[in-house]
């Protein structure tokens, strides 16, 4: 990745900030945007970056306002001199309920932040694509295998499958390849926080990680509860690579056997 | 002669032509009872030439001229409240709901780095939240009535990427998502809900100039003939596109008894489209 330029969205912490340390571990320099109201986890996303010896550039805005976004890639962009990687992070999950009792404000804000703000992303980032590169768009297992209760999340996750598909068919004469990763559950503040313990385990008073655990080890095909970020950041090193010239339109599933498991 | 619908109340989406009305046309020929719902107006963004009242009337005329109950109904797709109403005056009218079928939607194209922001969101609002405005506004009236078959109509574009048409293949994607999610939560009460998958289907949506172009980009104003022999490559059978009568076949067999067991499947009507 030596000299690579990657944008990464949803940076300030968690799967981004994990992605940013592994691509900058590896030669790139970064470009680590998130929400303004996360600077101080953005900044050290940063810290963690330089820290390799890499560069990185922090921006600001919310991947759901195209005009805001654009104006922060496009400054970022700029510093770096381009952008040869775009990696869309950024989302937001939440468990509401069955698809009929969502309200219209939470289905709305899904598809917004999760798909839409993926596509604001990629149109922000590969305008600054001088050749050929490596657009890489983070989904789900839900992407592939619905979430009961979670229909707007599933939904929006298979649709980025969806995008991926025709940016690839569109982008690939221009050496652009498009994928799509598909994390199971990962071990970030996402999934470890006492409200999915508690969904968890429904019989259990005050369920703590260990509990949840449990339940999340027997859902997955290897005798692990979840993987950690830096195994999603490995896919995504591997697709913004050489080392997947010839991979496009794909989905690769990190996720210890959850979408296989019978 | 018994139909393989008799007794059932199907309401349907988009019905005012194209794929909605050969599902009503044939699920009444099957002895269903059709509420017929579509906007008969246009969409922004979208190029095809819109449906009219007179087009839903048609379809309400040619159910009751098979001997069946159908009451037409006005609806935006994205007016969830407008739904409601919908499912809940033909429950009143009909007794209950048995099938739905989200039917509706649009398309417009543009590759998707020149795509526009409104071309973008209204593709979503119609295609995809409009199909979950549409099972949300009536799964409560199959639960009441203690079973029931949804069949949302997606497209190839809901399994393979196309080319130009960035927000319909990411909507329709989008559905199939719904419908796993949906599946997963209504099968204890033995609702099932499944996605139809069409190629091209010979109907106003591809029939028109702006579509003809998109085939035949060589062409100043394509013939259907030159459109014909453009969409020919995309199936596997010697076939340019399919009939609304064998979405409308597949539909039913998903909404009838005899799909009993078939739930949160996506079934391609396309030719071998999919797999070519």
């Amino acid at each position: 990745m030596a000299g690579s330029r990657v944008l990464v969205t949803g940076a300030a912490g968690g799967m981004g900030r994990s992605h940013c340390v592994t691509l900058a571990q590896a030669g790139a320099d970064v470009l680590a945007l998130d929400l303004e109201d996360t600077r101080h986890e953005l900044d050290a996303t940063a810290e963690a970056v330089r820290a390799t010896g890499r560069t990185c550039v922090a921006e600001t805005a919310d991947i759901r306002d195209t005009a805001a976004l654009r104006a922060a890639v496009d400054r970022g962009a700029n510093t770096l001199g381009g952008l040869d990687v775009v990696v869309a992070n950024a989302g937001v999950y939440d468990v509401p309920g069955p698809s009929w009792t969502i309200d219209p404000q939470t289905w709305r804000r899904s598809l917004d932040v999760n798909l839409t703000g993926t596509w604001n992303t990629v149109r922000a980032g590969v305008a600054h694509f001088a050749g050929g590169g490596s657009v890489i768009l983070v989904s789900s297992t839900a992407g592939i295998k619905a979430i009961p209760s979670a229909s707007h999340y599933s939904a929006a996750k298979h649709a980025v499958v969806g995008l991926a598909r025709t940016l690839a068919n569109e982008l690939g004469s221009r050496s652009i390849r498009v994928n799509t990763v598909h994390p199971g559950s990962v071990h970030t503040p996402m999934i470890i926080n006492s409200r999915v313990f508690s969904r968890l385990c429904p019989d259990v008073d005050n369920p703590t990680e260990a509990d949840a655990a449990a339940v999340l080890a027997s859902r997955n095909l290897l005798p692990v509860p979840w993987v950690d970020p830096v195994d999603v950041s490995n896919a995504v090193l591997f697709l913004a690579s050489e080392d997947s010239r010839y991979i496009t339109g794909t989905q690769l599933v990190v996720d210890a056997g959850l979408t296989q498991k019978v | 002669m018994s139909g393989r619908l008799d007794g059932k109340v199907a309401l349907i989406t988009g019905a005012a032509r194209g794929i909605g009305r050969a599902q009503a046309v044939r699920f009444a020929q099957e002895g269903a009872d059709i509420v017929a719902v579509d906007l008969c107006g246009p969409t922004e963004t979208v190029s095809t030439p819109p449906s009219t009242r007179e087009d839903l009337e048609e379809t309400v005329s040619q159910v009751r001229a098979l001997g069946r109950k159908a009451d037409p109904y006005i609806a935006d797709v994205r007016d969830l409240e407008a739904l409601r109403e919908v499912a809940d005056r033909s429950v009143e009218a009909f007794g209950g709901i048995d099938i739905v079928c989200a039917t509706a939607g649009i398309t417009s194209s543009a590759p998707s780095l020149e795509l526009d922001d409104t071309a973008w969101q209204t593709m979503l609002d119609v295609n995809l939240t409009g199909v979950w405005h549409t099972c949300t506004a009536t799964v409560e009236h199959l639960i009441a009535r203690g079973g029931g078959s949804i069949v949302i109509t997606s497209s190839i574009a809901g399994l393979r990427g196309l080319v130009g048409v960035s927000h319909y293949t990411a909507a329709k994607h989008g559905v199939v998502g719904l419908m796993r999610a949906l599946s997963g939560e209504v099968a204890q009460y033995g609702i099932r809900v499944n996605t139809v998958h069409p190629t091209n289907v010979n109907t106003t949506m591809i029939q028109n100039p702006s579509v003809r172009k998109v085939f035949r980009p060589d062409r100043d104003e394509p013939t259907v003939d030159e459109f014909a022999e453009a969409a020919r490559t995309m199936n596997m059978l010697p076939i340019p596109w399919v009939e609304p009568v064998d979405i409308a076949n597949a539909s039913l067999f998903l909404a009838s008894d005899e799909a009993r067991y078939i739930t949160s499947v996506a079934l391609p009507v396309d030719a071998g489209s999919t797999q070519r």
